[in-house]
């Protein structure tokens, strides 16, 4: 055992001489004195040191201890101190130290030479032989209190050695092979005192003499315990575990001790003891055991959260399942669960036809969530993080389709690798729903739309037939006027004869007639006219209507025109035996208009009031409204009257009061709608009061300055 | 009149399809101291014309073969009959048969029906008219 560092030099003659001493006398067998003496010395000088004496139970000396010296110089020491004559033999019955060259004794030399001292009681021959490594002759102090301290002792203790039985020691190479072991390797008797240590055991159960106090307390403290758990477990081979301390650090350390009774084949029998470092394992089992415990409660905690996270997701209303990077389920919520899980919990519920079906459909929902999940998996589709679809699953209970949105998210772990994918679903139910109610309101919309246009189209159809009817009106009235104006003309060409031959004969241009012919040619004058004059009012109207009745304006006179009215109609007065008179109003402006149409209107007016006046008068009044600037000729007569509601209808063509064919006034029916036209063509009105039985009033109003239009 | 040498009375042309009415205008002629000579149609007026050279033309409008306006441009048109006065008669009182009887060169616009001696008014008045150019 060699100290870490040399104490100083000024307490090594008071303290480190004795500790040897102390340990000396602790010492129990040559061997262990020798070895402290050469450990000491090596220490104190630095110097390769041996002890050489008699070999226990052998007849040759051997190297009892050495420090720095090869096996082949402790053999060669050995050697020499046996051999008669050489100059290490001499020392044994010569006393004090002797200097040796280097190369005194053959095969140990030893550089500077060395010192040879013997070790013995003094008048006694040297029981051993102290071999010191130095440079000179010199004797150091410490050589020589070593050799005068533990000659004596040492020279005893093979004496003793001697006569005790002999302990069994290993040799040296086996030794030195025991002393290799990393284990702490003991022998020692069965009450456990320590024959042999190994190196490690020395660690352990060792102090040397020098030792500080607390490694010696340690040290006693590890051999008392070494000594109850030996004896403790008998002497039989045996495992169990002894808790020592570790001198140097004083940390608890844990050892196995596995011993083995070995019998000795010329002693005793002994114990062979190995300690197998359990200090780590321990460690170790016990970091085991608390990663053991965390974990369980990382675990505990873990299946808490999971439990948790499980009843966050369960109430969640969307489906959402978590799935492995191979697309096996490893987590699934209850919604989840309802449409992919087998419907094992249905209890006896789920046999039969009713269970079959909802396995079938929970396969199907499977099986498309596989091929659904294939978007995402596999190496082809690593660069596809996310993917989204439309699924039509089917509700395994109802058999119902159940519309789904599916969004499949990768969950990557921290080093970018797939760990699983996240599936939620949305059902679109209520989605399409709404969208199938939309497209019904967009179809009824747009059916209403067609309604609408089917509607317009009709209204522009039946717009198209009116217009077309009003051009087939138009073209009728063009044809009826054509046909009128032809009629007119064939009318008048046989009239034209007619009256011109009559015109001839009362003209006498065939000679005299006699009065009853004269009387009935003028009948037959008399009605020609009246013919002509029916064809002539048809031609006003049509006329009129055809839009070919010219505006002539000119500068006239009221009082002219109505004296020119009256001398026309004197024939038909003088005929009707009616009182006709005229009353102007004084100071009638002349007027600016057409002087034929307004001759015409009074004319038809007057001719009207004759025929339809039986007895009384006609009165024919002129008059001028200032404040309007209108003329009004008015026509009273004391005839039959109109009812009011045939007020109007007798303006209008070809109407009359009585069309009955009875009736009693005869007449086209047109010379009132003529008379309304022509006003209308000179910018005035017609109007007329009258009741039955109370006579009629028809009045003329039109502007004094006629608008040219 | 009626003492007027047979050639100095004035020869009226009578043009109308309508024998009747033909033949009644011309025996009041005759009556009145005219000569009269008589025309079916246009073309035929044209002939009488240019072969008679009237002193007046009564010419009705509506005629077959050649209507009045057209045998009326025909006889304005001519060298030897342009300065015959043309009277047109006409049954057509629908169109505006006198603006386009004056625009063929008719001098006079009579109406039918025309009784026979308004008519023989209206030639008198075209002679008297033609006498008083020439003599200017």
């Amino acid at each position: 055992m060699v100290s870490p560092a040399p104490l100083p030099p000024a307490e090594v003659d008071s303290g480190a001489r004795l500790v040897l001493a102390e340990h000396l006398l602790a010492c129990e067998s040559a061997v262990a004195s020798a070895r402290a003496v050469v450990e000491w010395l090596a220490r104190r000088h630095g110097a390769p040191a041996a002890c050489v004496g008699p070999a226990e139970g052998a007849s040759a000396s051997t190297c009892l201890a050495s420090e720095g010296l090869t096996g082949a110089q402790q053999a060669a020491l050995a050697r020499a101190w046996d051999a008669h004559g050489s100059p290490l033999a001499a020392s044994r019955t010569r006393p004090g130290a002797r200097w040796l060259a280097a190369d005194a004794v053959e095969g140990a030399a030893m550089p500077g030479g060395f010192l040879a001292v013997p070790l013995g009681r003094s008048g006694a021959s040297a029981a051993a032989l102290l071999v010191v490594g130095l440079p000179g002759p010199a004797v150091p102090e410490d050589v020589a209190w070593v050799a005068a301290c533990a000659g004596p002792l040492l020279a005893r203790q093979l004496a003793g050695d001697a006569r005790a039985p002999r302990r069994p020691e290993p040799d040296r190479l086996l030794r030195r092979v025991i002393n290799a072991v990393s284990d702490p390797v003991l022998l020692t008797d069965t009450e456990g005192t320590l024959l042999f240590a190994n190196a490690r055991a020395e660690a352990l159960l060792v102090a040397g003499p020098d030792s500080s106090p607390g490694r010696t307390r340690a040290v006693e403290l590890n051999q008392r315990l070494f000594r109850e758990t030996l004896t403790q477990g008998g002497t039989s081979v045996h495992r169990r575990e002894v808790p020592l301390v570790d001198p140097l650090e004083g940390m608890d350390l844990l050892f196995e001790l596995i011993t083995t009774p070995v019998l000795a084949p010329d002693g005793p029998s002994v114990v062979v003891s190995v300690l197998r470092n359990l200090t780590d394992l321990g460690r170790a089992t016990q970091a085991l055991g608390e990663s053991y415990r965390q974990l369980r409660a990382t675990e505990r905690e873990a299946r808490s959260e999971r439990h948790r996270l499980d009843r966050v997701l369960d109430s969640v209303a969307d489906p959402i399942i978590l799935t492995d990077p191979t697309g096996g389920m490893v987590m699934m919520n209850d919604p989840a669960e309802r449409l992919f899980a087998w419907p094992h919990e249905e209890g006896p519920a789920s046999e039969g036809p009713a269970g079959e079906a909802m396995l079938r459909r929970v396969r199907s929902n499977d099986a498309l969530f596989a091929s659904f999940l294939a978007n995402l998996l596999g190496p082809e589709n690593a660069g596809v993080s996310r993917w989204k679809s439309q699924l039509t699953l089917d509700d395994p209970a109802t058999g119902a389709p159940v519309p789904m949105e599916a969004m499949a998210n990768k969950v990557q772990g921290d080093g970018g690798e797939l760990t699983g994918i996240v599936t939620v679903f949305h059902d679109r139910t209520e989605v399409l729903e709404r969208a199938r109610l939309l497209e019904r309101v967009k179809e009824v919309s747009s059916e209403l739309e067609a309604r609408v246009q089917s509607a317009t189209a009709e209204l522009a159809e039946q717009n198209e037939k009116l217009r077309r009817q009003a051009i087939q009106l138009e073209q009728a009235s063009a044809a009826k006027s054509q046909f009128l104006a032809n009629m007119s003309h064939e009318f008048r060409t046989p009239l034209n004869a007619i009256l011109g031959y009559t015109n001839m004969l009362l003209q006498g241009v065939s000679g005299e007639m006699t009065p009853p012919q004269r009387r009935n040619l003028t009948r037959i004058d008399s009605n020609g006219r009246h013919l002509l004059e029916v064809i002539n009012e048809i031609l006003d109207i049509t006329r009129i209507e055809a839009g070919r009745m010219p505006l002539h304006l000119s500068d006239f006179g009221i009082p002219e025109l109505l004296q020119e009215v009256m001398a026309e109609m004197d024939p038909i007065i003088a005929r009707s035996k009616l009182s006709v008179d005229t009353r102007l109003d004084e100071g009638l402006p002349g007027v600016w208009s057409d002087r034929q149409k307004v001759k015409q209107i009074v004319l038809n007016l007057l001719s009207n009031a004759l025929k339809f006046t039986h007895e009384g008068g006609v009165q024919v009044m002129a008059e001028y409204q200032n404040a309007t600037g209108t003329v009004a000729i008015s026509v009273k007569d004391t005839g039959i009257g109109i009812d009011v509601s045939n007020q109007e209808k007798i303006f209008e063509d070809f109407q009359q009061v009585d069309s009955s064919p009875t009736r009693a006034y005869g007449g086209t029916g047109l010379g009132l709608s003529i008379c309304r036209r022509l006003a209308e063509m000179i910018g005035g009105r017609v109007s007329l009061q009258s009741a039955p039985g109370q006579g009629s009033t028809f009045t003329l109003h039109f502007p004094r300055r006629a608008r040219r239009t | 009149m009626t003492n007027t040498p047979e050639k100095q009375k004035p020869l009226v042309l009578v043009v109308d399809d309508y024998q009747d009415a033909r033949e009644m205008y011309a025996e009041y002629l005759e009556f009145s101291g005219f000569r009269v000579a008589e025309a079916k149609n246009g073309q035929e007026a044209l002939d009488k014309a240019f072969e008679l050279t009237p002193d007046v033309i009564l010419m009705d409008l509506s005629l077959p073969v050649m209507d009045g306006w057209e045998a009326t441009r025909r006889l304005k048109g001519d060298e030897r009959t342009k300065g015959i006065p043309v009277v047109a008669l006409t049954g057509h009182a629908l169109k505006g048969h006198s603006e386009d009887a004056n625009e063929a060169g008719c001098d006079a616009y009579v109406t039918k029906p025309c009784l026979p001696d308004a008519l023989v008014d209206q030639v008198k008045k075209m002679i008297a008219r033609r006498e008083a150019a020439s003599r200017r």
